[in-house]
């Protein structure tokens, strides 16, 4: 399977799209396909602090309760409302509009933490 | 089905099938089994709207033989296998000298004398070690046989089963009725054709030689096309009972619950004479029983789990037992172990999810009932 380059990936199956000190941050499509059919996700506040690798929501698929884990450090600027709703979106188009929450980027040398697209392939390979 | 060292997993005859399918298969009752294929909630709304292929191979077949088998029978399990036609089945349970339940499952009458105990996977040496035991001493003219490795299960469910079967039998399928079965081929292959299943819709199971599970499953996947026909897992068969209001052995059963506490007081036969358990649970069903397993939809936007305590009035009072978001209804529903005196349809509790209570109101079971069953 391949992956989007522009993103960096974590050990947890999330990415993140960093541009201008901002971070987009979701759950890849291996997550996503792994999880099943995604019924509930409790987003993060906006306003509050993420730290990498640490938790910061849960999805839920018709029969597991998953932690989503941050993959880089930041203050949740905005969430993607949409999912509560249609948390199916998170199946459909986990890199586009499944997306999850936008954050500021508290440290880009976080990003040498995770993996690029070929290194994360190869780990779920 | 095959036998396999302590640790490793069995696999059922369509093992192979399942992955060339692109099923997920993980540990179950000692088997790799398939939880889902193409996704849980597809093969659920299959299931309620057209028809699912499920292979349950897994199960135990304990065949029970003997001048004296209904007797056996009467006194191992809580229910009267005694009553039953030839062709008939019965959903029962062994249970324990003090009313617990070791297992529920279904005892199908072959024959004057000849008995099938179909129970589940994970309980299969429980029951087959009571009923060895009891026969054990001596007091009845029967003997048993664990079948489970040599008979394999194919269920197709759902409205357009009997069609779909229909085609590959010559049996008169409007004859079998709910819980009643006869023996026939289906695709040439010679079945226990069963009108049962764990769903909340038509269907049956067909008992078969574990050799010729394939090219049944084949003969059922080929004719299912033109019936919506889809392979389902173990997820949906999960989501399906529950939204049907059926109890799982270890999650709503288990050995420190007696059946009067979830709600099946109607299959223990206490006037039938002695058997196994019967004066723990005469007792139960004098007194009343404590705890009571009801239905509960949420109120606010949570999914109830396995374990999530539940709380009346702010206090802890019970558990849940098995919870989902329902496919077919869209609400977010479990079934949880309360006691008896808080117990009402309409009370209000709240169910801890991630250590916050949100709320629930109990509701009746089941969830979910099929539309007008025009059989009788």
């Amino acid at each position: 399977m391949s992956y989007p380059d522009d993103l960096r990936y974590s050990k947890e199956h999330e990415w993140v799209r960093a541009e201008d000190g901002r971070a987009t941050i979701g759950i890849t499509s291996f997550a996503a396909d792994e999880l099943g059919d995604i019924v509930f996700i409790e987003l993060p506040e906006v306003g509050a602090t993420l730290s990498q690798f640490g938790t910061f929501g849960v999805v839920e698929s018709v029969k597991a309760v998953s932690d989503l884990f941050a993959p880089v450090s930041g203050e949740v600027t905005e969430v993607n409302e949409v999912l509560r709703d249609a948390p199916e979106r998170l199946n459909a188009d986990p890199f586009g509009e499944g997306w999850i929450a936008r954050v500021t980027l508290a440290d880009a040398a976080e990003l040498d933490n995770l993996m690029d697209a070929a290194a994360y392939a190869a780990e779920t390979a | 089905m095959s036998q396999a060292p302590v640790g490793e997993l069995r696999h059922t005859p369509l093992h192979a099938l399942h992955r060339q399918l692109g099923a997920r298969l993980v540990p179950f009752a000692g088997y790799e089994m398939p939880v889902q294929y193409s996704g849980i909630i597809e093969e659920h709304r299959t299931v309620r709207s057209a028809v699912g292929l499920f292979d349950l191979s897994h199960m135990g077949e304990i065949e029970v033989l003997g001048e004296e088998a209904v007797a056996f029978l009467r006194y191992a399990l809580v229910s009267d296998p005694g009553a039953l036609e030839t062709g008939q089945a019965q959903y029962s349970m062994a249970c324990d000298v003090d009313g617990g339940i070791i297992d529920d499952l279904i005892v199908y009458r072959r024959a004057e004398n000849l008995f099938w105990v179909v129970c589940n996977a994970s309980n299969r040496d429980a029951v087959v070690g009571q009923l060895t035991a009891l026969l054990s001493r001596g007091d009845f003219g029967a003997t048993i046989e664990d079948r489970s490795d040599h008979i394999a299960l194919l269920a197709p469910q759902g409205p357009n089963a009997a069609a779909l079967v229909g085609e590959l039998t010559d049996l008169d399928l409007a004859s079998i009725g709910n819980y009643r079965s006869a023996p026939g081929t289906v695709a040439g292959v010679d079945c226990l054709v069963a009108r049962t299943g764990y769903t909340g819709e038509d269907g049956f199971e067909l008992f078969s030689d574990s050799r010729r599970a394939r090219e049944l499953w084949a003969a059922l996947a080929a004719a299912g096309e033109r019936h919506g026909a889809r392979p389902c897992g173990l997820g949906a068969r999960d989501t399906l009972r529950l939204e049907a209001g059926m109890p799982l052995y270890g999650n709503e059963l288990n050995r420190e619950t007696n059946p009067f506490e979830v709600n099946l007081g109607r299959v223990v036969k206490l006037e039938k004479g002695e058997f196994v358990g019967r004066a723990a649970l005469q007792a139960v069903q004098q007194a009343g029983p404590t705890r009571k397993l009801i239905g509960l939809q949420m109120v606010d936007n949570a999914i109830p789990r396995a374990g999530y305590e539940v709380r009346a009035d702010g206090d802890a009072v019970g558990h849940v037992t098995s919870g989902t978001l329902s496919p077919t209804l869209g609400t977010r529903i479990a079934m949880a172990m309360v006691p008896a005196a808080l117990a009402g349809v309409g009370n209000a509790f709240e169910v801890v999810v991630r250590e916050r209570p949100y709320r629930a109101e109990q509701v009746k079971l089941p969830f979910y009932r099929r539309e007008r069953d025009e059989r009788t």
